[in-house]
């Protein structure tokens, strides 16, 4: 208790820096579900292919060769890795919806089905991106290949570390620039997805969809194509969490998703599933409490809090704290 | 004929939920489709909008064989349909509902989408004051004037309005037959699916009966609701 008074503002920006990441990654698994009924179990495997998208963007601008630089110096290369890690997730997410959804949906295949293929589809990308250098030469794979899935492979480290630079001070915590950058510009991207589904053309198609799917094909509205671009978005979102992650984290790993997935997912049903706003709530609550309970309990207790607070959550909020699904959602 | 259906037949699974029917809708009229439950209205009329698979026959708007053409191309050639159920989208409001209702046109910052709005407004003025209003939020009625008039906003050339009178207080029915007739005489064309057939009729320049997916008559609305037949079964005896 002691260390989480003494460390009290330490704890609560970098758990809404970590929750930011979780709300980016939330938006995905909320959108989808707010439009198809369904739980893209896929998502965590789009996020886990935008951190290494981000890596190898590093990596081929400035060479294997580990180094160290402030954010400045770094933002260039950060911000093509971000344009390249959205493409990347967002692509995944299209190909995903291509090859693991849209023959199930047209023929009205039940739910459970849909979520089987997911889980499917996430074991496979997850796998292939760990036998990602094995497929270079899969002639010339030394051993069985049986013996290179589901082994532990590698971590893929970020060459570029980005050191933080304290910009101003809160209690006794120097905030820095890369939590204010991961805060912001996470709160950025939410904003703009917000107002995107409300004011544009397409995003009201988008709920048009969520609420009655039907009626709005009687109104023109290509579903397909609504489909398409809603794993589009959640992956751009996913690319973006990614971004924000490596800048964090520093590091990644065939299944670095899976955690995340898991955080992400409790955070939209914490939130509200279905619900965008409900998405930013869950993800940012849940990152502090990580934090403070951690703090209070010890750092092994930190996943721990994450799932007792959803349990407590839906005990007394069945539907999430801003309830209520993406369709009905006040416009 | 504005639109032609000659042949068609669909499917539920094995279920035949209209089986060889052919019928047209001529342009300017008012052609209404009547029959018990379950006789296939509702199918017919999904069908027209592209929701529902055609497993033969072949259905013309307009001149252009639109059988197998998505319900968004539909749309946009002039199709635009009020379902069964009011089908309201219920956290938009109901101008949001009416500007989804114009979804698929590009002019929706032009003073004929604006006019398209008053017009709708006026045959309707209920929905111009609940305007910022959740449609989730409003009674039957208002939700049935809301499906319409976002069926209007698309500017169709026809207009399919699938049991517009279903659940509503008798006054509320005659009110919206009479809007019905309105819309017809400024101009679109209505094809109509009712089981207050008594009303419809009157209504009707055209009306076909649909029993258990075929159609068993056909006539003018006169013509039908003086038939003793049609008035033992539709029409509850006597009207
Ligand atoms: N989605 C569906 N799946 C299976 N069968 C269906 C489906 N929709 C309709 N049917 C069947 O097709 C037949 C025609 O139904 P339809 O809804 O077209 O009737 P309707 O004339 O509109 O009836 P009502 O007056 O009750 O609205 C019925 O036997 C119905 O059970
Ligand atoms: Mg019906």
């Amino acid at each position: 208790m002691e260390f989480l008074l003494h460390h009290f503002f330490e704890l609560t920006i970098s758990g809404l820096a970590l929750g930011s990441i979780y709300a980016l990654v939330a938006l995905g698994y909320t959108l989808v579900y707010g439009v198809l009924q369904l739980i893209n179990f896929a998502h965590s495997e789009v996020f886990m292919y935008g951190t290494f998208a981000v890596a190898w963007v590093f990596v081929f601008i400035g060479g294997k060769e580990s180094s160290s630089s402030g954010l400045m110096a770094a933002l260039p290369t950060l911000l093509l890795a971000l344009v390249v890690a959205m493409l990347v997730s967002g692509g995944v997410a299209l190909a995903l919806e291509r090859i693991a959804y849209r023959s199930l949906m047209k023929r009205n295949a039940p739910k459970l089905i849909a979520l089987i293929s997911a889980i499917g589809a996430s074991f496979a990308l997850s796998e292939a991106m760990g036998l990602r250098d094995k497929f270079a030469g899969w002639f010339g794979l030394d051993d069985n290949l049986a013996n290179y899935v589901s082994k532990p492979r590698d971590i893929y480290t970020l060459p570029v570390t980005v050191n933080p630079h304290g910009l101003f001070t809160l209690g006794d915590y120097r905030v820095t620039d890369v939590d204010v950058l991961v805060i912001v510009s996470a709160l950025l991207m939410m904003v703009g997805l917000d107002q995107f589904i409300r004011r544009t053309r397409f995003g009201r198609g988008i709920r048009a969809v969520a609420q009655d799917p039907e009626s709005a094909m009687l109104m023109g509205v290509n579903s397909t194509r609504v489909v398409q671009l809603t794993f589009f978005v959640g992956g751009l979102m996913a690319g973006a969490a990614a971004t924000l992650y490596m800048l964090n984290i520093g590091f990644t790993r065939q299944d670095a998703g899976f955690l995340l997935g898991v955080k992400a997912f409790t955070a939209a049903v914490m939130g509200g599933i279905g619900n965008l706003r409900g998405a930013l709530l869950g993800g940012l609550v849940l990152g502090v409490a990580e934090n403070w309970g951690a703090a209070v309990l010890g750092t092994g207790w930190h996943d721990v809090v994450a799932f007792v607070l959803l349990i407590l959550i839906l005990l007394f909020r069945p539907s999430g704290l801003l309830g209520d699904a993406l369709g009905k959602a006040r416009a | 004929m504005l639109l032609e259906v000659k042949g068609l037949s669909v499917n539920y699974g094995h279920i035949e939920a209209i089986r060889d029917i052919s019928f047209g809708v001529a342009e300017g009229t008012i052609t209404t489709l009547i029959g018990a439950n379950g006789a296939g209205k509702t199918t017919t009329l999904k069908t027209l909008s592209g929701l529902r698979k055609v497993r033969e026959g072949k259905v013309t708007f307009d001149g252009k064989d639109i059988t197998d053409l998505s319900p968004e191309r539909r749309v946009k050639l002039g199709i635009s349909q009020s379902p069964e159920g009011r089908g309201c989208f219920p956290a938009m409001t109901v101008r949001e509902n009416l500007d989804m209702g114009a979804y698929v046109r590009s002019d929706r910052k032009s003073a004929a989408y604006a006019q398209d709005l008053d017009r709708v407004y006026e045959l309707f003025p209920r929905l111009k004051e609940r305007e910022k209003q959740a449609a989730g939020s409003m009674s039957g009625g208002e939700q049935q004037m809301l499906a319409i008039g976002r069926a209007l906003m698309a500017r169709p050339k026809l207009i399919l309005l699938d049991e517009p009178s279903m659940g509503l207080a008798p006054k509320l029915i005659q009110q919206i037959f009479s809007i019905i007739t309105e819309i017809n005489q400024q101009g679109t064309t209505v094809l109509l699916v009712e089981q207050n057939a008594a009303q419809a009729l009157k209504r009707s320049h055209e009306a076909h009966i649909l029993e258990t997916g075929e159609i068993v008559r056909s006539g003018s609305g006169k013509e039908l609701a003086g038939d003793p037949a049609v008035k033992a079964a539709y029409l509850g005896g006597d009207v």
